[in-house]
């Protein structure tokens, strides 16, 4: 009776701490090698055959396709540079450095990945498009309600992901310093 | 109290079994992954353009909305592929991934070298059957290996701003996927 319950308890417990674990690391996107800069985060790995299981596994529950390392590389970010979350209802600022790549593109998703709705019909900037000042820097403006300059648009929404690409760029797996990439730090600037 | 101990621990250990076993069954036994998601609109060895992501429609998450991207979706048991990608005036990479969306191989403009992406792709058995004197003017032509028979190829053109998506779309709609059949 002892080893019946015994073996019952073990195993229900074992079930639930193996699914839940899984759960855990699928929803919150555990992988292994990224490459973090600031508040952006690649997994350069990801996107070649030394993708770990973890990352595997996401990639087919989500439905996405990862960026080929010959292609570039990807990187997200979900807080500022403080950590905050980000929240659609407040204004975010991003500027500076970007790493060297012959294009990159800036995109705006709620956390699955879907782009967000919103007046102007903008998700993102690619490298050509975006305004620069004379020294060739720029500055985002990430808001609900329209900026002069470079704006784009939260629809509102409570908490988006910000994806910025790298294409044709020697940062990938090899890359170990935040000096080879500097990625643009993205502050906070208050709440509508 | 130890035998609860003992209980406690193998359920830790069978816990991590459970746990490890999960995460490596899931992409054979996803449903939604991005090969399944592109079946009902991608023809078998053929280039098929995808429509754009949209807020209300997207095929898969986190696509790029400043790409056109084609999708050929290939299955090597008739043969070796032949795929011929025409450059865009921007950007344009081609990425093989296998069924459960692994990225084995990815090249762009540049790297291909000339004004249109030209490669063989095969799987290592029908690589192996390759006469040998075709392997030496191989050195020519690109020859990729596939690690399975089925997988997509993916050719994105790049419109650097929303003007020349027409013209992304233009030239991905050149892009071809053709089985060569057997000798």
């Amino acid at each position: 009776m002892r080893l019946l319950f015994g073996s019952f308890f073990t195993l229900l417990i074992a079930a639930a701490l193996g699914l839940g674990a899984t759960w855990f690391t699928l929803t919150r996107g555990v992988a292994f090698g990224s490459l973090t800069v600031g508040a952006w985060t690649a997994w350069p790995k990801t996107g070649s055959v030394d993708i770990d299981p973890y990352a595997r596994a996401s990639i087919a529950r989500s439905g996405e396709l990862p960026t080929g390392v010959g292609d570039g590389i990807t990187f997200y970010a979900h807080t500022d540079d403080t950590g905050q979350n980000f929240d659609g209802r407040c204004t975010f600022v991003i500027s500076g450095m970007t790493p060297a790549a012959r294009y990159w593109t800036v995109t705006l998703y709620d956390p699955e990945g879907r782009l967000v709705a919103n007046t102007i019909d903008r998700h993102g900037f690619t490298s050509d498009e975006i305004l620069r000042d004379n020294d060739g820097r720029f500055s985002i403006a990430v808001a609900p309600l329209a900026r002069p300059g470079n704006w784009l648009p939260t629809g509102g929404i409570e908490q988006f992901v910000l994806v910025w690409r790298l294409y044709d760029t020697p940062i990938g797996v090899a890359t170990r310093t935040t000096k080879e990439g500097p990625m643009p730090a993205i502050v906070r600037k208050g709440c509508s | 109290m130890i035998r609860a101990l003992m209980w406690l621990l193998a359920a830790i250990l069978l816990g991590g079994v459970v746990h490890l076993s999960t995460v490596l069954a899931l992409p054979q036994a996803a449903k939604q992954d991005a090969y399944s998601r592109l079946v009902p609109l991608t023809p078998v060895n053929t280039m098929a353009p995808l429509p754009a992501p949209t807020p209300d429609k997207a095929i898969m998450p986190f696509m790029d909305p400043a790409f056109a991207t084609a999708v050929c979706r290939y299955d090597l048991t008739g043969g070796s592929l032949k795929l011929i990608a025409p450059v865009s005036q921007a950007y344009t990479s081609v990425t093989f991934y296998t069924r459960n969306s692994v990225a084995y191989y990815a090249i762009n403009d540049r790297a291909a070298g000339r004004r249109s992406i030209e490669l063989d792709l095969m799987t290592p058995a029908q690589h192996a059957q390759l006469p040998e004197e075709e392997d030496v003017t191989a050195a020519d032509r690109l020859i990729i290996e596939s690690p399975g028979a089925s997988g997509l190829v993916v050719v994105r053109a790049l419109a650097p701003e929303p003007g020349l998506m027409a013209a992304a779309r233009g030239a991905l709609a050149r892009a071809t996927c053709s089985i060569q059949p057997v000798q």
